[in-house]
């Protein structure tokens, strides 16, 4: 990522604020980096990954592109134990979660945690508008859960604006295992089963206002409850973060105009376990429902990558490979290449960064990954 | 380029997801068609009892009558496609440009579904076993004998996930129609020219356009439509035969396995069958299910083998544009070549001969799309590997087989023409429940009589006869209204 390379005709005060965040994000990447290298603060990994480099980290990481310098993160790493190799010293006596991507088969990549999660929705928290999540109101949580982090993450959001979270059970795994399998009866069962359960929460007198789902689960419910006679609005929600699976934006207007009816209002996101979760910038009919996602930089960045050179990203507008790169004081990953492919989007107002938007399964990948079942 | 939209009960609807539809050879891209999502499809259901309502306002007879007239505009006439226009010769250049199919093909298979469309009125006498549309339309009535029968439909609309690679199949779903219930089409991506065609020319005619709707789309699409419509129709593999066997809302029509059978008392006048061998195998490029990839019989197999492969043996493949042009390109890329690879693995048995093999390779791989030339094979035993093989091009397995064993050998085969005199024969062919399509006799496997069912009779699959009691003054008033 380069900070000469500019998007065409940037305001003064845009490219300004442009800047600013840059500067940020660099002297962000010197403090996580003196953090993770540091043998008081540093966990396992990265101090004995230290002793491999060709270089020191503490000396010559002096901003976010000096992490090219770096290999290219490689998620085999954050496969197995021990756990607490990820665990930074300074944070060793605290309570710690573990939360857990992938699995179906093999053993799953997890990543340590102990407040990041809380953080990464609190400051999404403030991007949601209050009219539609208002403060205090209940929520229900309908996607994965067990050892995935988004379950505690909603929960927490929801508590963080006041209200009780309602949650539904679903396994990925398992929804993953049924279409591996060709099971698709016991799909569309277990996928009721899911839905039902929702639609009894829903019906329960809760006051229920807020939701998160995935696409492919919200489409499920609205279906469900036109089925009653009723609709997502009906039901009483108000506003839906949604996430988990790739959005489209044809998918997007048709869940804007005919599942919500224009009455519901819908934020899409994007992220995972590793990094935390990514904003949209609000999507418009007039923008032809264009879904462009923004990392909550410093802590977390989106590069959207030359293929065949991940050092590189590609012009404003350009197709690559999508980097992720987390820089928390709980967990450092520099440079992990994502399994999905986008276009790269130019900084604005909100968010003075690079962001992506398009997503979808990278072509390198697509054919042997399932994705977007849940 | 040609933009060509979903289309909603009638309504157009352009997606934000489109694809490119282009020329198998050149990459040129055709047109853009919008892409559905399976819940759009799903919502869309909700309506569909609609469809029928609407079809139910217009008798059956008067929609024979329209269908009739859309025959006409779907041969002759220049027809809205999208946002632009299509004439007869756009759609035989279009349909060959994207599914490889030579054009001359194209115009044949358009001649196929004129035809039908044209008889639909006979069609409809033989597949309902002449009974009286309207008793259909209103769910009861009483036959010209004097009694009351029911027949329910099961469905307001038939859902249908067609193929790309076969545009014969069509005809299949041409009476739904005049029988009142909707359409929902699921084009093949490759294919959705018929569809918009047969559409475009229903509503010119009067259909009403409510009646019909069309979305192009991936395979959660196709997921949609079978799981929202009580009764579809699925075009695929032997997985997707194997998938839906057994469900009673799903008609799936499959690999043909379609066979010639020589009994003793003929085959030594097998040469005086050899035409109809040959167009057996290699009429409309070898691609139908009702193409024969099996020819069995008791002795002579190696000449026989051998006088095919000379007649098909030397066919080149030739430019789509060519009048000459026998063989359909496959223009999904690599695909000739896996299918080539298949064979070569099946050759190695030593049961089996190459018999084109003298005639030049039969892979004809291209940058963008592929060939296979016809191929004939000899195989000594049912045993042999590829002896029930079928493939999407002119392929045949000339089998030697002892006449007292063919019926147990052959397996499952969609049409099976058997040429015998042979009455203790002929009866245990007609009791064989694993042939569907008997021709007892010299016609050619490709040879279809459209007054007879085809892998289940519409008529069954889309209504379901019951009992329906009534009064016997009632259905004294039946019966005179049936008589006047």
């Amino acid at each position: 990522m380069s900070t000469s390379e500019t998007a065409g005709s940037m305001s003064p005060d845009l490219e300004a604020r442009v800047r600013e965040a840059r500067d940020a994000l660099d002297a962000h990447t010197v403090e996580i980096v003196q953090w993770h290298f540091n043998p008081e603060t540093g966990c396992p990994f990265w101090l004995q990954k230290a002793a491999e480099l060709k270089f020191d980290p503490r000396k010559e990481i002096e901003c976010f592109d000096d992490l090219n310098k770096f290999e290219p993160f490689q998620d085999e790493w954050l496969r197995g134990g021990p756990v607490r190799r990820w665990v930074p010293k300074a944070y060793a006596d605290r309570p710690i979660y573990v939360f857990e991507t992938g699995g179906t088969t093999g053993v799953p990549k997890s990543r340590v945690a102990m407040d990041d999660f809380r953080t990464d929705y609190e400051l999404f928290s403030a991007t949601l508008p209050d009219e539609s999540f208002p403060p205090g109101s209940n929520w229900l949580m309908l996607g994965p859960s067990g050892p995935r982090r988004l379950r505690l993450a909603v929960e927490h959001l929801c508590q963080f604006r006041g209200g009780v979270c309602f949650c539904v059970d679903l396994d990925p795994r398992w929804v993953i295992k049924l279409i591996k399998k060709g099971w698709l009866e016991h799909l569309e069962a277990y996928k009721k089963h899911v839905i039902d359960q929702a639609l009894t929460v829903l019906g329960a007198g809760h006051d229920i206002r807020c939701l998160f789902t995935t696409p492919k689960l919200l489409e499920s419910l609205a279906l469900a409850l036109e089925d009653r006679d009723s609709s997502i609005a009906d039901a009483g929600i108000t506003g839906i973060f949604s996430g988990g699976t790739e959005f489209t934006p044809q998918w997007t207007r048709f869940a804007m105009e005919e599942l919500l009816d224009e009455r519901v209002y819908m934020t899409p996101t994007y992220g995972n376990t590793l990094m935390g979760l990514a904003c949209s910038k609000p999507v418009t009919p007039n923008d032809g429902y264009k879904i462009a996602y923004y990392a909550p930089q410093p802590r977390a960045v989106i590069e959207v990558v030359d293929i065949d050179d991940y050092s590189q990203a590609v012009g404003y507008g350009e197709t690559g490979r999508v980097k992720l790169t987390t820089l928390t004081k709980e967990f450092f990953v520099p440079g992990f290449m994502e399994r999905d492919e986008g276009e790269r989007e130019p900084p604005y107002e909100k968010y003075p960064w690079d962001g992506v938007s398009g997503v979808r399964p990278f072509r390198e990948m697509a054919e042997a990954t399932t994705v977007g079942v849940y | 380029m040609l933009k060509i939209p979903i289309i909603r009960w009638g309504k157009p609807y352009d997606s934000l997801e489109v694809d490119d539809v282009v020329h198998f050879e050149t990459g040129e891209p055709i047109a853009q068609v919008s892409q559905a999502n399976g819940g759009i499809l799903q919502r869309d259901m909700r309506k569909a009892q609609r469809a029928r309502d609407v079809l139910r306002e217009i008798p059956s007879d008067e929609l024979i009558q329209r269908i009739k007239k859309a025959a006409d505009y779907y041969l002759e006439a220049e027809l809205p496609l999208g946002d632009g226009r299509q004439t007869p010769d756009d759609f035989a250049r279009q349909q060959s440009a994207t599914t490889g199919l030579p054009e001359h093909m194209c115009r044949a298979n358009m001649q196929k579904n004129h035809f039908v469309l044209t008889r639909m009125d006979e069609v409809l006498d033989a597949l309902t076993r002449g009974l009286d549309l309207s008793i259909l339309s209103r769910g009861y009535g009483v036959e010209q004998r004097g009694i009351v029968v029911s027949y329910q439909a099961q469905a307001p609309c038939l859902g249908l996930v067609l193929p790309s690679n076969s545009p014969g199949v069509h005809t299949l779903w041409l009476p739904v129609i005049p029988l009142q219930l909707g359409l929902v089409l699921k084009p093949g991506p490759q294919e959705p020219w018929t569809p918009y065609r047969m559409a475009a020319a229903f509503v010119e005619a009067g259909i009403p356009a409510e009646a019909i709707s069309i979305y192009p789309g991936g395979g959660d699409v196709g997921a949609a439509v079978l799981a929202s419509c009580q009764r579809s129709m699925i075009f695929g593999g032997e997985a997707t035969v194997e998938r839906y066997k057994g469900d009673p809302r799903v008609q799936v029509h499959g690999p043909g396995f379609s066979k010639i059978l020589l009994g003793d008392d003929v085959v030594d006048d097998w040469p005086q069958y050899l035409d109809l061998m040959v167009d057996s195998v290699h009429l409309n490029s070898g691609r139908g299910c009702i193409n024969c990839s099996g020819i069995w019989a008791s002795r002579h197999t190696r000449e026989i083998a051998a006088a095919i492969a000379e007649c098909i043996g030397p066919v080149e493949a030739l430019p789509p544009d060519d009048p000459q042009a026998s063989l359909a390109a496959f223009t999904v890329p690599g695909m000739a070549k896996a299918i080539w690879g298949a064979i070569e693995a099946d050759l190695r048995d030593d049961q089996t001969t190459h018999v084109t093999e003298q005639y030049g390779p039969r892979l004809v791989d291209k940058e963008r799309c592929g060939y296979l030339r016809p191929t004939v094979v000899h195989c000594t035993s049912p045993e042999a590997p590829i002896a029930r093989k079928e493939y999407m091009f002119p392929f045949v397995s000339v089998v030697e087989c002892p006449q007292d064993q063919m019926l147990s050998a052959i397996g499952p085969t969609l049409v099976c023409t058997a040429i015998t005199g042979n009455e203790k024969l002929q009866q245990e062919l007609s009791d064989a429940t694993h042939i569907d399509r008997l021709n007892i006799g010299p016609l050619p496997t490709t040879q279809l009589n459209w007054l007879q069912p085809h892998e289940g009779n519409i008529i069954d699959f889309l209504f379901r006869a019951r009992a329906y009691q009534l009064p016997p003054e009632r259905m004294a008033q039946l019966a005179q209204a049936v008589s006047s």
